[in-house]
């Protein structure tokens, strides 16, 4: 069963082409990682799955819900955290998520005690009181991810959840969401830089680069595939500058097809 | 309901919070309503005019009011840059009630801060000639409150940051409030001039607000409020139709 079902989906801005008809699956229950190099279309991908920018052409389907049909379902069914920080820094990190709380129509009666439990689980209930502009990065992204977990969503976004942070910081929110995906049976799409984490959590992969999807697979599949022994190589292989300058070369190219002639 | 109270409330406690912004924007009006008021206090008398700071004190006070509404509304480019739009946007609640909240929070600051500087007009010597019409005072406060944070909103949604802010300060906000008749009587003034402070929206909020609190008013009360609950319905659509097409 796929959770997450993304069809010919495409967007651009002006001239540009940022998605360039993309299609992809997620099933139930698996972490996804989305990779991409920088403007490769991944932060414009996740912005229509999570309703906030219209699609230009294609169909996304989430959680059985029609993106562009019942918006209000899809948002119901997701939690997100976004790239840049989206808390506000006037309120205490205990207002932020009563604030959520309401926004995701969670029962009154259950709020205290689900921001109570939310707080603990990213060690951040000691400091519930205090303002979040006196955080840390690391403590205002695990502050995030415990508002985005709130609700108790089936799906997690995460755009790039570990930037900005030390290894410590990092390890501790990779765990964090493995044990809530083991625990909850979450499903998790993400989009990170780093490719050993994506390596270390992801069941299945996929990179997009110049708003095409140019594999997708599980990590295992993708280094076989590209004969790389871990998944930044296979990434480098597949994006870098390596396979742009082959196909750039016309003199390869020649090489290539004089030796089938000859044969 | 529950959202529209959250984020009512979210605004006041920002507000409170930020005690040099309360103080910073309460500076303005206080420096207009003293170096104006005794400033030109002396002349005003000599013409005819009457008691000048009797006559400043409700156009300071919808001043005040002016200033902290439009600065409630464009305060949504500061969400959009940083972040807390987002969060709000991909909420499963309707943008009109997430545009109404704000605003509706907007609007009661705004109106608190022209409560605020009615006490501190009174501290300088103001007297309102009777209290029995101060309901309706709040009233107007609150119109006037609801009406800029609303074009405020309208703005900041079509904005991108705050580059364009000094523009709509200086080519929108301070001729609003020049031509609105708050420091010196409209009737008086040359021919354009009038025509043109009679399609000001802020000239009805001064006019009925000097009306209600000082018993002297240019326009029927009726006329002033009106007008500024036609235009306050037009600029809250506009704006929750503005807010509701943002993209990020």
């Amino acid at each position: 069963m796929s959770i997450i079902d993304v069809e010919g989906l495409t967007k651009s801005f002006g001239g540009f082409t940022a998605v360039d008809g993309i299609t992809f699956q997620v099933k139930a229950g698996e972490v996804f990682a989305f990779l991409g190099p920088n403007g490769a279309g991944k932060t414009t991908t996740i912005k229509m799955l999570t309703t906030l920018l219209k699609a230009g052409g294609g169909r996304i389907t989430i959680d059985g819900h029609d993106v562009a049909a019942d918006p209000m379902g899809v948002r119901r069914s997701f939690g997100i955290v976004f790239q840049d920080p989206s808390l506000d820094d006037e309120l205490s990190a205990r207002e932020n998520m009563q604030l959520h709380a309401v926004l995701y129509a969670v029962p009154p009666a259950e709020v205290d005690a689900r921001v109570t439990e939310m707080l603990r689980f990213v060690d951040l209930l000691d400091r519930q009181a205090s303002m979040v502009k006196t955080f840390s990065g690391g403590m205002k992204r695990r502050l995030e991810i415990a508002r985005g977990l709130l609700h108790h969503p089936k799906i997690l976004f995460l755009d790039e959840p570990t930037v900005g942070l030390d290894p410590q910081t990092r390890n501790h929110i990779w765990d964090y969401i493995q044990r809530l995906q083991r625990q909850e049976g979450i499903t998790v799409f993400l989009t990170t830089h780093y490719m050993d984490e994506a390596e270390k959590v992801a069941d299945r992969v996929a990179i997009i680069d110049h708003g095409k999807l140019v594999v997708q697979g599980t990590p295992k599949q993708l280094k076989a595939r590209t004969r790389t022994r871990s998944l930044e190589a296979a990434f480098i292989k597949l994006t870098g500058h390596g396979i742009r300058a082959e196909e750039a070369s016309g003199t390869d190219k020649m090489r290539q097809a004089r030796k089938m002639w000859r044969r | 309901m529950r959202v529209l109270h959250i984020l009512w409330l979210r605004q006041l406690k920002r507000y409170f919070r930020s005690r040099a912004r309360m103080i910073g924007s309460l500076g303005q009006p206080l420096l207009f309503l003293l170096a104006f008021g005794f400033g030109f206090g002396p002349i005003f008398q000599k013409a005819g005019g009457g008691d000048y700071l009797q006559f400043l004190a409700p156009g300071i006070i919808t001043m005040g009011v002016l200033f902290t509404a439009m600065f409630s509304g464009i305060e949504v480019i500061w969400d959009k840059q940083f972040g807390f739009l987002k969060e709000t946007l991909v909420a499963p609640v309707s943008r009109l009630s997430i545009m109404a909240g704000r605003t509706l929070g907007g609007a009661t600051v705004a109106t608190l801060q022209g409560v605020v500087v009615l006490g501190l007009a009174m501290l300088a010597g103001f007297r309102p000639s009777s209290w029995a019409l101060f309901p309706l005072a709040l009233g107007f406060m609150f119109l006037v409150a609801l009406l800029f944070t609303a074009l405020g909103t309208a703005l900041a949604s079509v904005l991108e940051d705050m580059q364009g802010f000094q523009l709509i300060m200086n080519f929108l906000v301070m001729p609003i409030f020049f031509l609105s008749g708050a420091l010196f009587p409209l009737k008086d003034t040359p021919g354009p001039m009038a025509l043109i402070a009679r399609l000001d929206p802020l000239a009805y909020g001064v006019d009925g607000l000097r009306g209600t609190l000082t018993g002297v008013s240019q326009f029927p009360l009726g006329l002033d409020l009106a007008v500024l609950g036609l235009l306050t319905a037009f600029f809250l659509a506009l704006g929750a139709r503005l807010f509701s097409k943002i993209q990020i």
